[in-house]
């Protein structure tokens, strides 16, 4: 099959940008949507331009460091799927499909289709995780987590960090993220001593950087990992509660 | 082919009875005191399991310590693809396992080319893994009491591991990474996103830090420390197709053996039987169906190859089920090697099924009929999913096609039981190193090592080399064995922008791994072993004369980056084919067609074969120079596997 | 790079809400407090809703009722003052409502930078009531105006007439342009409540995957009531139903 692109084409990240029509032809319908970049980029390589850049790794859907804005949808057509597992046949032959990096201000484009996510990390050193020295742990089996708690928190703990929340949030909050964190660890047992620290602690580090949530649910639909919204309310409970938990706290949470 | 060799290897294995040398041995150990560690640097290169582990440990410890890798993020290094799971001890189900059992089926798994020592050492600190990693909040699988569930795994008799339905390696690595970001939180740690270290720089014969390259900006620095520890997985990306990530690469360790370090059994690698077949020409990288597939899937091809029906109206008389046929007692389950060997058989004789007759049938038909389709759904439902979307077939409806990919790398950087290279202050962890896998490695038993040397091993063995460097700074960043290293670094890049050519990094990539697929992979003989060695010369003189790379090195190049790291590939495709031409013996992994029984499977030569090989490094153009360590198995006895 | 590299702080916390306390600079206490305004006003637009349907009753009841709320707990407390009380309450959840909307809405201007997306978006989730929260927000508060200045100060009514509730109603909904504001305003209100009421849940936490079908009727059921109620009296006295 062959498709049309338009690619967001930035040199660097203080330099300009702008759209550059490109052709693919002769993709396979089997191929993934990154085997049929490659394939552009080798016909540029070829012809001597500098082929597009842009992040992708596992191209297994779990890394996480992918992620493209594929005619104004984050990771593209097909819901619940990383841009690494998107293949072609999901376009029609002859398609203009449009190419755009991730936008938010706490997300600033390196070049082409890269951005600097690094603010995620900064959320999680902040507070999203919990202070187990190795070595000082007791048994696994000492404290029981319940069925549904474990399953709750592997639903949130699936977040693979691709920023498609923000990207695709009309505010660029990155709540979806951040809750899905919080809730992970605010869920299990191991994680109560730390939570209304932790909550207080990440909300504040996300909100110096990224918008506020107006519950448009568009952050849900556009996560490869079909996180539920349901995590961002949780947090937003657990963030007024810490306002007394924390205030009240003498010695024990 | 002999290649010459010279003295025999001290892995420093410390004395005594098995299950005491750990004990013995941390307790021989020197210490630095809490309030001396803020004095010592350590590097760490990689933020896997292992790297990340070891980043955190050390920082928790109190040491200063710098990680870099070259992804955006430390979340997103390779072993959160890991799916399966991770072994350990516990005993919880009450199945007689213990921690010489699983000290036992390791060694027997590796096919007796592991170090006895290291692998009890593994078993050893397996419960403690399970025990960090659920405080540290990874969402284990529970029963409905709150108590941690068991899975049972290809190579074993009992269910010792532990899971998170699909994604163990990704709640494992995120536990690691948070307990990374937690000390970058606190100061002790400095994490170096987008950093890519390009060479190991010793002074004196001993490490004294890194030049890395700044992958947005280009720029080439120096970063000196007491220590270094490699955590840079492994190399089966030198197959070019292969299920690692598509930036996975051999440059740190290769680096490193070009600055002294040995590198051990290259040629040990493992091809997974149970990835999804190529599907056209441009395809870039494998994707990994769990091997639990096979607990419930039957394996087949048509009788006839040149069957028209589709496979679900081919009747059962008309299929091979030739796992089954084979391997009467194991059937489907037949350890990863042996299973692979099998399918390339088939295809070999072109009895290969679907549209490039590249694949056999992994059939779920008889287990949905047996279990219905709820139980198959709730076992195997993501696995099934991602299958759908990869190639648009419905596995419930239509066999999976299946074909074996390069996976899992056992060979790596030689290390001691101190997990120290031959350099030292140079240590080697996870996949990166070779330690204790021998020559297969199974199923569960990858986010084990990596957890076990980042988070126990490493931080209670590398005080004693740092102890005799008290009060010593580390290497200043401006002396001339930095300038050197960071002169030859820029020099290479240089050379590789300044080549000119007219093909891509892709190219050159492509063609490596289809030589070392064809006569490295899943069988080697002598004849095409040496067909290979020529082969791969050929591609290197053709790779730095007709290399086009594109752009500069002021700013963010991924062809250039990918050029490095394909020569690296180059020069290490050339020490797998000597190790697997110099091993006149099959075992694991590790397949040579002239080493076989009569049935065609793999026939070790304990009596001339029981040993490590390490390769050392002896310049530029000059065959390296094999050294040896002995292994000797004073705990399990040496046996012929036999899955019949 | 390392991971200390900073980027620009795009909302730097600060502003009135550090008087009212640290929770009140964050988004996340913004939302909690517009969501419980929010719930105050729902609960004043369905009172005031139910009260005014009296008019279906006739002149005598409705300007009863009128007469009614000012005289609340009354005599033990002066007439009016309860229903002032009610009004200061009220002006205050408008206050804090459009406040804590006007800084988030800034906020995430300055999170979204300076170059938006240059191809068209698509969207997934965003429907017309979520999208149009701020400007409809904005057209609720100028009919908010206009209705004050026409039912309850009679500024924008020639006919008004202190006290005769009935009167006013009457004579203000049977000019067709005022009937159509009214009606205008109804159908942006209902929206703003459908994606309100909704929201509100998300941002007290009340979330539970058992129940947030639940949330959602809830916001449909409020809107279409208040919806059907408010416009029932413009459209009776449009279409001849009520009369003076």
């Amino acid at each position: 099959m062959d498709v049309r692109l338009r690619v967001w084409r930035q040199p660097k990240g203080d330099v300009t940008g702008e759209f550059i029509d490109y052709e693919a032809n002769d993709v396979s319908p089997e191929a993934s949507f990154f085997e049929m970049l490659d394939q552009v980029n080798e016909a540029l390589n070829h012809a001597g331009e500098d082929p597009i850049a842009f992040d992708s790794d596992c191209r297994e859907g779990i890394c996480g460091a992918c992620g493209l804005m594929i005619n104004g949808s984050p990771h593209g057509p097909q819901q619940g799927t990383a841009t690494c597992q998107v293949h072609m046949r999901k376009f029609t032959d002859g398609q203009l499909i449009t190419i755009e990096p991730w936008r938010a201000a706490a997300f600033p484009v390196i070049k082409d289709l890269v951005v600097d996510r690094s603010i995620f990390d900064e959320i999680i050193e902040s507070g999203g995780f919990i202070s187990a020295n190795i070595g000082s742990a007791p048994d696994a089996n000492a404290v029981p987590v319940p069925h549904t708690a474990a399953e709750s928190a592997m639903d949130a703990a699936a977040c693979i960090g691709c920023g498609a929340c923000v990207a695709a949030c009309p505010n660029s909050a990155a709540n979806l993220f951040t809750a899905a964190k919080i809730t992970h660890l605010n869920l299990l047992p191991q994680g109560q001593p730390e939570r209304y620290l932790r909550t207080v602690a990440m909300v504040e580090t996300m909100e110096e950087y990224f918008g506020s949530c107006t519950n448009f649910g568009e952050c849900e639909t556009a996560c490869p990992k079909n996180i539920s919204i349901d995590v961002i309310a949780w947090m937003n409970r657990d963030f007024v509660a810490a306002q007394w938990k924390n205030l009240l706290k003498a010695g024990q949470a | 082919m002999t290649a010459p060799t010279s003295p025999i290897l001290d892995a420093h294995v410390p004395d005594g009875p098995i299950w005491a040398k750990w004990d013995k041995h941390r307790f021989d150990t020197n210490l630095v005191n809490p309030a001396n560690r803020r004095k010592y640097d350590i590097i760490v290169i990689g933020t896997g399991l292992a790297g990340a582990g070891a980043a955190a440990a050390l920082g928790e410890l109190g040491y200063n310590v710098k990680a870099f890798t070259y992804n955006d993020s430390a979340r997103r290094a390779h072993s959160i693809a890991a799916q399966g799971g991770i072994n350990a001890a516990k005993n919880y189900p009450n199945d007689n396992d213990s921690i010489f059992r699983l000290f036992y089926d390791t060694v027997k798994g590796g096919d007796y080319r592991s170090r006895e020592a290291n692998v009890y050492r593994l078993a050893q600190v397996s419960n403690a893994i399970i025990d960090q990693t659920v405080a540290q909040g990874a969402p284990y699988a529970r029963e409905y009491g709150g108590l941690l569930d068991n899975r049972s795994f290809g190579g074993a008799q009992v269910a010792r591991t532990f899971y998170a339905r699909g994604q163990t390696g990704q709640q494992l690595l995120l536990a690691s990474y948070q307990a990374l970001a937690r000390q970058v939180g606190l100061g002790r740690v400095q994490v170096f996103t987008r950093t890519e270290m390009l060479d190991v720089v010793t002074k004196d014969g001993r490490a004294a830090g890194v030049v890395v390259r700044d992958l947005v900006t280009g720029e080439i620095s120096s970063h000196s420390a007491h220590a270094v520890v490699l955590a840079t997985g492994g190399y089966s990306n030198v197959y070019f197709l292969s299920t690692n990530a598509m930036n996975c690469n051999a440059t740190a360790a290769w680096r490193a053996y070009r600055k002294g370090a040995l590198f051990a059994n290259p040629c040990f690698t493992q091809i997974h039987p149970t990835c999804i077949p190529v599907s056209d020409e441009f395809q870039s990288k494998l994707t990994l169906m769990s091997e639990s597939l096979r607990n419930d899937g039957r394996i087949w091809v048509p009788a006839n190859p040149d069957d028209p029906r589709p496979p679900n109206e081919i009747p059962g008389a008309d299929r091979d089920y030739y796992l089954e046929r084979q391997y009467p007692t194991f059937g489907n389950l037949v350890p990863r090697d042996v299973a692979s060997r099998a399918a390339m058989r088939m295809i070999e004789e072109n009895r290969g099924i679907g549209p490039l007759k590249n694949g056999v049938y992994l059939d779920f038909a008889d287990a949905i009929d047996r279990l219905g389709r709820e139980t198959i759904e709730e076992r195997y439902g993501n696995l099934f999913e991602m299958y759908q979307r990869i190639t648009d077939e419905d596995p419930y409806t239509v066999p999976m096609r299946i074909y074996p990919a390069p996976h899992y790398t056992m060979g790596g950087l030689w290390v001691d039981y101190n997990l120290q290279t031959t350099v030292p202050g140079l240590f080697a962890a996870g996949e990166a190193n070779f330690s204790d896998h021998g020559a297969n490695r199974l199923g569960a038993s990858a986010l084990m090592q990596g957890v076990a040397d980042g988070y126990f091993v490493l931080p209670a063995t590398i005080s004693h080399y740092l102890s005799d460097w008290l009060n010593v700074d580390p290497v200043p960043t401006d002396d001339p064995v930095f300038v050197e290293a960071e002169a030859a670094v820029t020099a290479k890049i240089r050379r590789l922008l300044d080549i000119g050519g007219t093909r891509s990094v892709d190219h050159f990539h492509r063609r490596l791994g289809h030589i070392m697929i064809d006569y490295c992979g899943m069988s080697r003989s002598k004849e095409g072993l040496e067909k290979a060695l020529d082969e791969i010369a050929a591609l290197t003189e053709e790779f730095w004369r007709d290399l086009k790379v594109l752009g500069d090195n002021e700013s963010m190049n991924q062809s250039l980056e990918r050029a490095g790291r394909v020569a690296d590939f180059l020069e290490l495709a050339d020490l797998m084919v000597r190790d697997a031409l110099d091993r006149e013996e099959s075992c694991g992994g590790h397949f040579r067609v002239e080493h076989q029984t009569e049935d065609g499977e793999a026939l070790r030569d304990d009596e001339h074969f029981a040993f490590v090989s390490a390769w050392e490094w002896e310049g530029e153009g000059v065959a390296p120079i094999r050294r040896k360590e002995p292994l000797t198995f004073e705990n399990v006895e040496l046996t012929q596997r036999s899955y019949k | 790079m390392p991971t200390t590299n900073k980027r620009a702080e795009v909302n730097r916390r600060s502003g009135w809400g550090e008087w009212l306390g640290p929770f009140f600079t964050s988004d996340l206490g913004l939302k909690w407090l517009m969501a419980l305004t929010g719930i105050g006003l729902l609960g004043f637009v369905l009172v005031h809703m139910v009260g005014n349907l009296k008019v279906f009753f006739g002149a005598e009841e409705i300007n009863l009722y009128a007469e009614s709320l000012r005289e609340l707990l009354y005599p033990l407390v002066p007439k009016q003052s309860v229903l002032w009380m009610f009004r200061i309450g009220l002006a205050a959840m408008f206050v804090f409502h459009i406040w804590a909307a006007w800084v988030l809405t800034n906020r995430s201007h300055k999170a979204r930078g300076d170059i938006k997306y240059q191809a068209k978006r698509r969207y997934d989730a965003v429907n017309y009531a979520s999208r149009t929260m701020r400007w409809g927000g904005v057209i609720i508060l100028l009919f908010l105006i206009f209705h004050l200045a026409d039912l309850t100060f009679g500024y924008a009514n020639p006919e008004f007439v202190p006290g005769d509730v009935y009167n006013n109603m009457i004579t203000s909904f049977e000019r067709t342009p005022v009937a159509v504001i009214y009606i205008v305003a109804q159908v942006v209100l209902a929206l703003h409540i459908y994606h309100g009421a909704w929201s509100m849940f998300q941002s007290l936490g009340l979330a539970n995957p058992r129940f947030n079908d639940w949330r959602r009727w809830f916001a449909v059921a409020f809107a279409v009531v208040i919806l059907v109620g408010s416009t029932s009296m413009v459209l009776a006295v449009q279409v001849g139903y009520l009369t003076l």
